[in-house]
């Protein structure tokens, strides 16, 4: 399946899936949805932890992943953007990372297979997500103590190693390191990933997250200065997901598509949100600009990000049939 | 990736390493081994201190900031982690990529984890052996980081050509094709070594270094060459001419062969160029090792050098110019660094202090106004101009006293400028101050709160030219109409400008115009004053003056003409048209008090999210909404900028809390009974604390529209409604703070905290409406902080206050500040004119009915002020001075 992914993207535009926390909240569950049996006595709130569910409710995250999959997606992630010990510490749950991240894998992989053998023209791929977790390496939580850190290298590390571990037996192909708006917290996801023999070879992606129109990370980086500190790793794309809607996006990805000696990625939020937090560009408006990414050839993978439904992601099957391969230029 | 790859490092910002490059500056005065001033920082914990030279190193031009903390004395591993981590959050320095200098790994490594940038590694060697030079090597990119290889092994360091180029090869053979280490990201330092040492095997150091980095430029693709040129010089310390011009000519030479990076101190370099003949034939002698005596030739040459004056490099090449130029420079771009110095020696130069100021300050102010005014300045811009130039004036000022007492020569037009009393606010008019200065005008600026007898005997013990009057809030437009009264009285002529945020020209020409015979005029902006008080006193001052009268006169006309047309309803007719509240919708919601509660301990990090910038951007007469400012294309870099300084004195005063914000609120039962609201102590709604007055629209409206009053939001007795009240401030400490910044002439920082305080306050209140929303009334629990929808509005309940379009009596501030005990419990204050004190405050009332809204009030009729001065036990008269700008009728 590896090599197979880095032949596909030789060949044609690939989709990657929508959002996992969008349609969770569409089914509008209840703290005993999320502790279901298993954790029906755990001593802390449960309210939110959608990758638990990947335990408690595996039938509803099949059901996520089997409509992003009919919808057109060539990749679908795993449930378990939050799944390092560090974010699931908010939930006295640190202790059941590694099986969150092993059953979340399982269920993608099973469902991606059975599309896959519905239509073997058409390879579905299943990437481990790696989020940024909930603290930042580069900056202080503390204003008056500008030097002081909430979480440090070495215990990121441990944590996306740990989370790796998980993922790799769970039976994912890639794995896809997004929404870093911290290049030191995503440093220490791909040196974490370096470490993990069994994992060394999957392809990785990384895709970062423009906070604002400055055109930096939250840690303060332009795009170009983050290619260059996650370039070291023998990378299969990199891109941006999150924080802006695709027309933001379109300046910080040609940075990308220009510099970049990997294949680039693109997988924006439904728009900007609305007042009342929520997005709302219609999938035909956000089909119509990442077109509009392909047409400049600035990208090979797209998908969505906060907001984006089944629907976006049919728009961009759609569209992804329509353009050509974008090959990766050589860079100096 | 192929071999011809560039190397490409990153702080917050990239740092492509090209062959157009020339030479990358490696900053090093962050190295406790080579600064005996930043190892006494580092040991007595003084990080701020060690900040700021790595800070300097940034701004003298370091492309790459070398840290090293290789010392005994100190735990090198704890103060590289804590150095870097305060270096993460400085972004000027952290712009640039970071290199790690240590000779211990854990050192080193640990410095890896602290940087999110790809930074290098100084530096691995095969002196501890093949081994630990491949595992350093491979951590080294499984951190992501280049490497400097020293030319040293297990038999020593390389001082020779061979050794250089066999030690260097060999690295670079296990690097590339065991570790697979990118060739571009190994940075080769082939040892520089002192030259003219007298000793026969030093020779060749220099050469040998040169021809190494050719031969390694040439055999081993895509690396780099660097070095640390000072100790080429080293046997010449304390001779800072020959080892200025050792270092140039070493670099001319070594970027002629391959040097692309290297640590030079930017103040111990001589231009190559500059080097005097005879002293570079010997200094290349030396290192070219052209001749055996050119360590002896150049000794003697050094003997006669030593102890001449030692020139300061000069980096910034506008300190080359004449004075004239350097002060217009500093002028124009606002630079304080040099403005006394520069001072000084025009002084020397222009004999006296007035000529100073009116030669070359005056040209460079002059050149800044028409900067300004053709557009290609800025106005924040333009109060930096005005900052050095304040700076050099109170450098001159003690001279010219003198100058003064020996003879009488008075200088440009004075203009007096004061906040009319009751008054506090003062920016727009600072502005103003300011940049009329820029302009060649003397300022007398009285302050805030200033009462018309000191602004008329202050005019004439300054024999002020003009006079200028600012306020803010609407009771300061009868003051300046008294003023105006009292210059008539005084038979005064000199012209009177009327400015600030109530005033308008329609006021002036109607209200102030007509009780002065002098020349009134109303300035709209700090942009209008320059040509508005050019045109008063200019050759055509007189046509000028009739000119406006007309103006004025007709705009008057106008005014009656338009008045008569709009009609109105009589106050019963407007009150049976009145807003009828849904029954269906309740708004009684029950607050979780009773009474008031104070808020001391705010926090200003957190109010600071709740900014809205663009009015701060009005103020500084940049025109746009934030965030889109920062991106126009007029005025966004000088936006971006201004954004830029005020999040940093916003952090200083965060972190300083050197402004204190505090808050009161206080919730009551409340009733309607007509247009007033009855406040009761509690909820047998017995004991009443008081009133509080309300208006209401008397405009005849449309069908359906009604003639509101705030008092239509509260619901008549015997149902149990609630009205809110609130004071907030975030201008504690404000004084001191302007005082410190007025101290050292610094208009700039002075308007600015002014303005920021101005925004916290109103920060303030947008954060506690939210809160008094969702939690300390409760009445919208489910309500999301949404920046945007707070400035649009968009949320149940309004806060109005009393001043302001929908109750625009000021002195019902009387009874809200009683009712919360403001003064008492958080230290604000109301002037005779009601304004509050400090000025960064807001207050105001909470409805919480869903269909409470915000609305003007528009001009009420007779009728209506006379029954409201009877509902208020006041005099008509008195209803009348209060609201004045509201009346549809003259008095």
């Amino acid at each position: 399946m590896k090599g197979k992914f880095r032949q596909l993207l030789e060949e044609r535009i690939l989709v990657l899936d929508g959002a996992m926390g969008t349609m969770i909240q569409n089914y509008k569950l209840l703290e005993s949805d999320y502790r279901g049996t298993q954790f029906k006595d755990h001593p802390h709130d449960l309210l939110g932890n959608n990758d638990l569910l990947s335990i408690t409710k595996p039938d509803l995250i099949k059901e996520i992943h089997g409509q992003f999959l009919e919808a057109g997606a060539d990749i679908i992630e795993t449930n378990t953007f939050n799944s390092t010990r560090i974010s699931q510490a908010d939930y006295h749950l640190e202790g059941f990372v590694s099986e969150i991240n092993k059953t979340a894998a399982s269920l993608a992989r099973e469902v991606a297979d059975q599309y896959t053998a519905k239509n073997s023209q058409k390879p579905r791929f299943v990437a481990g997500s790696l989020g940024p977790t909930n603290r930042t390496a580069s900056i202080s939580p503390d204003v008056n103590n500008p030097g002081s850190r909430g979480v440090d290298f070495d215990e990121l590390v441990e944590a996306y190693e740990e989370q790796t571990l998980a993922l790799v037996s769970g039976g994912v192909d890639i794995l896809l390191l997004e929404t870093i708006f911290d290049t030191l917290n995503a440093k220490a996801a791909l040196f974490a990933i370096n470490q993990c023999q069994a994992a060394r070879d999957l392809p990785i992606m990384v895709s970062g997250t423009i906070t604002d129109a400055s055109g930096r990370t939250l840690s303060g980086q332009t795009t170009e200065a983050f290619l260059i500190s996650v370039s070291h790793a023998p990378l299969i794309s990199i891109g941006l997901n999150c924080a802006l809607g695709a027309a933001q996006l379109r300046p910080y990805l040609q940075i990308l598509s220009q510099n970049a000696p990997f294949y680039v990625s693109v997988h924006p939020n439904a728009g900007l949100p609305n007042e009342f937090g929520a997005y709302d560009q219609p999938p035909e408006e956000m089909a119509q600009l990442v077109g509009e990414f392909l047409e400049e050839g600035l990208v090979n993978i797209i998908g969505g990000c906060c907001g984006t439904t089944p629907e976006h992601i049919k728009e961009l099957a759609a569209l992804a049939q329509n353009y050509p391969v974008r090959k990766v230029p050589v860079i100096v | 990736m192929s071999t011809t790859s560039y190397l490409k490092l990153s702080g917050l910002e990239p740092l492509v390493v090209t062959p157009e490059t020339n030479f990358v500056n490696i900053g090093e005065r962050t190295n406790v081994t080579g600064s005996r001033r930043f190892l006494r920082m580092i040991k007595e914990e003084k990080y701020e201190e060690a900040l700021s030279v790595a800070l300097d190193q940034v701004r003298g031009g370091a492309q790459i900031l070398d840290v090293n903390m290789d010392e005994a004395m100190i735990d090198g591993k704890q103060a590289m982690v804590i150095f870097l981590n305060l270096v993460a959050s400085e972004p000027e320095i952290s712009r640039i990529p970071i290199m790690i200098d240590s000779s211990k790994w854990d050192i080193i490594e640990a410095g890896l984890k602290c940087i999110q940038g790809k930074g290098v590694v100084n530096s691995i060697s095969l002196k501890e052996g093949e081994h630990e030079f491949l595992r350093q090597a491979g951590m080294v990119k499984a951190y992501g980081a280049a490497v400097v290889v020293m030319a040293f092994d297990e038999k020593g360091q390389a001082d020779n050509f061979e050794r250089r180029v066999e030690i260097c090869q060999r690295s670079y053979r296990l690097l590339v094709d065991k570790v697979k280490f990118p060739p571009q990201d190994i940075i080769f330092d082939p040892n520089i070594f002192p030259v003219a040492t007298g000793i026969k095997e030093h020779r060749r150091n220099a050469l040998d270094y040169f021809e190494a980095t050719k031969w390694i430029k040439e055999n081993l693709p895509g690396v780099q060459v660097s070095g640390g040129v000072s100790n080429v010089s080293f046997s010449f310390r304390g001779n800072n001419k020959v080892r200025e011009a050792m270092h140039s000519a070493f670099l001319y030479h070594a970027i002629k062969h391959g040097m692309n990076m290297g640590i030079v101190n930017p103040t111990m370099l001589e231009v190559y160029d500059d080097i005097p003949p005879d002293l570079l034939e010997r200094v290349e002698d030396v290192l070219l090792d052209r001749r055996d005596d050119s360590t002896e030739r150049l000794l003697e040459l050094a003997e006669s050098l030593i102890n001449e004056p030692v020139k300061e490099a000069e980096l910034q090449k506008w300190r080359l110019g004449t004075v004239e130029e350097r002060l217009s420079h500093a002028l124009v771009k606002g630079v304080v660094d040099h403005v006394i110095e520069d001072t000084v020696e025009a002084l020397e130069q222009y004999k006296q202090p007035l000529a100073v100021i009116e030669g070359p300050l005056m040209e460079g102010m002059n050149l800044v106004g028409d900067l300004f005014g053709s557009g290609k300045m800025f106005l924040p811009q333009v109060v930096k101009s005005a900052r050095v130039m304040k700076m050099a004036v109170a450098y001159l000022e003690p001279f010219m006293e003198q100058e003064r007492k020996q003879n009488k020569k008075e200088s440009s037009l004075k203009i007096l400028m004061a906040t009319v009393k009751g008054d506090v606010h003062d920016i727009g008019k600072n502005i103003v101050g300011v940049v009329l200065a820029c302009n060649g005008f003397e300022i007398i600026d009285l302050g805030v709160m200033v009462a018309a007898d000191n602004i008329l005997q202050s005019a004439q013990e300054h024999q002020a030219d003009i006079i200028g009057l600012s306020g803010l809030i609407t009771p300061s437009l009868d003051e300046m109409i008294h003023v105006a009264k009292e210059m008539e009285r005084m038979d005064m002529q000199i012209p009177l400008m009327i400015g600030g945020a109530t005033t308008s020209k329609l006021h002036t020409a109607v209200k102030i115009d007509p009780v002065y015979n002098g020349p009134v005029i109303h300035v709209l902006d700090a942009s209008r004053s320059v040509p508005t008080v050019s045109a008063l006193k200019g050759s055509e001052s007189e046509e000028f003056q009739v000119k406006m009268k007309q103006e004025y006169h007709e705009v008057r006309q106008a005014y009656k003409q338009r008045k008569k047309l709009k009609s109105y309803l009589g106050l019963p007719a407007a009150r049976a048209n009145s807003l009828k509240l849904d029954p269906k919708v309740n708004s009684h919601h029950h607050p979780r008090f009773i009474g008031n509660k104070v808020f001391k301990e705010l926090n200003l990090e957190e109010i600071r999210s709740y900014i809205d910038w663009t009015p701060f951007f009005q103020t500084w007469m940049l025109k746009g909404k934030y965030p889109k400012i920062l991106e126009d294309e007029v005025v966004g870099i000088e936006a971006t900028r201004l954004y830029q300084d005020a999040q940093n004195l916003l952090d200083q005063i965060i972190k300083n809390k050197s402004l204190r914000a505090r808050a009161v609120v206080g919730l009551y039962p409340a009733n309607r009974f007509g247009d007033d609201v009855r406040i009761y102590r509690d909820e047998s709604r017995k004991d009443a604390l008081g009133t509080v007055h309300f208006l209401r629209q008397q405009g005849k409206k449309g069908s359906g529209i009604p003639n509101i009053s705030l008092a239509d939001f509260i619901t008549e007795e015997g149902q149990n409604d609630f009205l809110g009240f609130f004071t907030v401030t975030a201008g504690l400490g404000l004084e001191e703070l302007v005082q410190k910044f007025t101290d050292s002439h610094d208009d700039y920082s002075s308007i600015m905290v002014k303005a920021l305080a101005d925004r916290l306050a109103e920060a303030l209140a947008e954060y506690l409406h939210f809160k008094v929303r969702k939690e300390i009334w409760g009445y919208a629990p489910h309500e999301e902080f949404n920046h945007e929808g707070l400035i649009r509005e968009k949320y149940q309940g309004i806060r109005p206050a009393p001043g302001y379009p929908a109750c625009p009596d000021h002195t019902e501030k009387r009874f809200l500040f009683d009712l919360l005990g403001v003064t008492e419990s958080i230290g604000v204050e109301l002037t005779e004119s009601f304004a509050m004190y400090p000025a960064a405050a807001v207050s105001g009332y909470y409805f919480g009915h869903p269909q409470s809204k915000y609305f003007g009030l528009g001009k009420i009729a007779k009728d209506q002020v006379e029954d409201y001065a009877q509902r208020k036990n006041i005099t008509v008269q008195e209803a009348e001075r209060w609201l004045g700008p509201n009346l549809n009728y003259d008095i």
